[in-house]
């Protein structure tokens, strides 16, 4: 029991399947065996917020689930956000205010702006200050990333059901 | 770092997991949403044979109010609390507390009964149990328990509850209408554990405060009742001269550690102030801001 176990999800709306060892943390499953590198993994014990993404319709930690409890959920990563090469609003806006420097924890801002915006597409700048204090930026660019995410309010009152 | 190798069990009914916790809770740990739990694995603080998976449990789930007072099943997740609008008006101040509860993407996940399991000096919950009487209720194999919320934290991280046993649910007596209450803390970012905090309430008769109770996070080595608070406070109309008082009573009332966050004497003056602003809150007041 300590050895694989397999593991089924859907993630960016596709099955997928993994064996992996109970310890194995979801983000660790997510970037070495479906080598989806999109999600970063920063401290490895959920302060940093890099390697969010969506499980079941939440914004979550993924250095804090380990893959074996995910079995059965729908994951969204930073890479089932656009279509393609063509970004999502949101991430237009990040582009167009240029809320990126070295782009480290930008995936877990992403799809962390993402949920929020998606179930509260009025949220004031206070409030977007509020939830991304779980993700750290050490570049502190913050001025244009909660810039560019009330900037991309509008794509999500007009589409409500974006990219969920 | 990685968590240490472990044997993961999902248990989809209570019974099995008590069962199995009965033959093994010294080598196991149970994980629910796991936002305490996995630091301390990925820490290495933590390394046991067995992590025994309750967050399947439908028993586990589920908020009820009536007129017995508030039941908190153990799986329910901070925002479970945060969108119930039936709650924040049949405890207001458990979900004012439970705002202050870390951060977003740790509120869609981490659980009532794993925040009461882990019994962080600072975390709201265990505070909010403790000063509004909460009762525990915990499940082993051979039967429940139902434990007084003051009786069940004994220490930094330490509860009286024993390695056979789950929380089932927490119960929170029923909150009186008109009541008066505020819950404030301080931390130096918001959703960091706080360097301090404090929940009260009380109740009103013929313009003065009754059934005074107070209670505060981050000054000792678990959540503790502030008496000195109470006493300051029961029988009097909560006017500014009686905050001043209460607020000094509670800063010496309390013996906070030093340590890397604070000096204990920070954490000290801090719940004094925060004990004045809390009450100016409850009573509707504004403090002028003293030297």
């Amino acid at each position: 029991m300590s050895g694989s176990q397999k593991v089924r999800f859907k993630v960016n709306g596709k099955a997928c399947e993994a064996a992996v060892e109970p310890r194995t943390t979801l983000a660790d499953c997510l970037r070495h065996d479906l080598k989806l590198t999109g999600t970063h993994v920063g401290c490895e014990h959920g302060v940093c917020g890099a390697c969010t993404i969506i499980a079941d319709g939440a914004a979550v930690r993924s250095c804090l689930i380990f893959a074996v409890q995910a079995d059965g959920i729908e994951i969204t990563t930073v890479e089932g956000l656009s279509d393609g090469d063509t970004l999502s609003p949101l991430q237009a806006a990040f582009r167009k205010h240029h809320a990126i420097q070295c782009g480290f924890c930008t995936a877990g801002i992403l799809t962390t702006a993402h949920m929020l915006l998606t179930e509260e597409p009025d949220a004031d700048a206070e409030r977007i200050r509020e939830v991304l204090s779980g993700n750290i930026c050490r570049c502190t660019g913050y001025v244009q990333i909660v810039e560019a995410v009330l900037d991309a309010r509008a794509s999500y009152k007009t589409n409500s059901k974006a990219a969920q | 770092m990685k968590a240490p190798r472990f044997e993961y069990i999902r248990p989809e009914r209570l019974e099995a997991a008590t069962i199995f916790l009965a033959e093994h809770g010294g080598e196991a740990k149970v994980i629910a949403g796991g936002q305490s739990l996995v630091p301390m694995l990925a820490f290495r603080l933590v390394a046991p044979r067995f992590l025994v998976d309750i967050g399947n449990i439908a028993e586990l789930k589920g908020i009820t109010t009536d007129a017995s007072g508030i039941r908190l099943g153990a799986l329910t997740r901070w925002r479970d609390i945060e969108r119930n609008e039936q709650l924040r008006r049949a405890h207001p101040l458990l979900a004012e507390a439970i705002k202050y509860v870390a951060h977003y993407q740790i509120r869609n996940r981490g659980t009532v009964g794993g925040s009461l399991a882990q019994a962080d000096p600072a975390a709201e919950m265990p505070g909010i149990a403790v000063t509004c009487e909460a009762e525990i209720v915990v499940m082993a194999r051979d039967g429940q328990r139902t434990i007084p919320a003051r009786d069940f934290f004994v220490g930094a991280l330490t509860t009286t509850l024993r390695s056979d046993e789950i929380i089932a649910e927490v119960r929170l007596p029923p909150w009186r209408p008109g009541r008066r209450w505020a819950f404030t803390e301080f931390a130096r970012r918001r959703g960091d554990f706080a360097l301090a905090g404090i929940a009260l309430f009380y109740d009103t008769e013929d313009g003065r405060a009754i059934n005074v109770h107070a209670g505060a996070i981050g000054v000792a080595d678990r959540p503790v009742r502030l008496p000195a608070v109470e006493v300051a406070i029961n029988g009097q109309p909560v006017t500014e001269p009686v905050i001043r008082s209460a607020g000094a009573a509670a800063s010496a009332s309390v013996n906070p550690a030093d340590d890397i966050h604070a000096p204990g004497d920070y954490r000290r003056s801090l719940l004094g102030v925060l004990t004045e602003r809390a009450l100016a809150s409850a009573a509707g007041l504004t403090l002028k801001e003293s030297a």
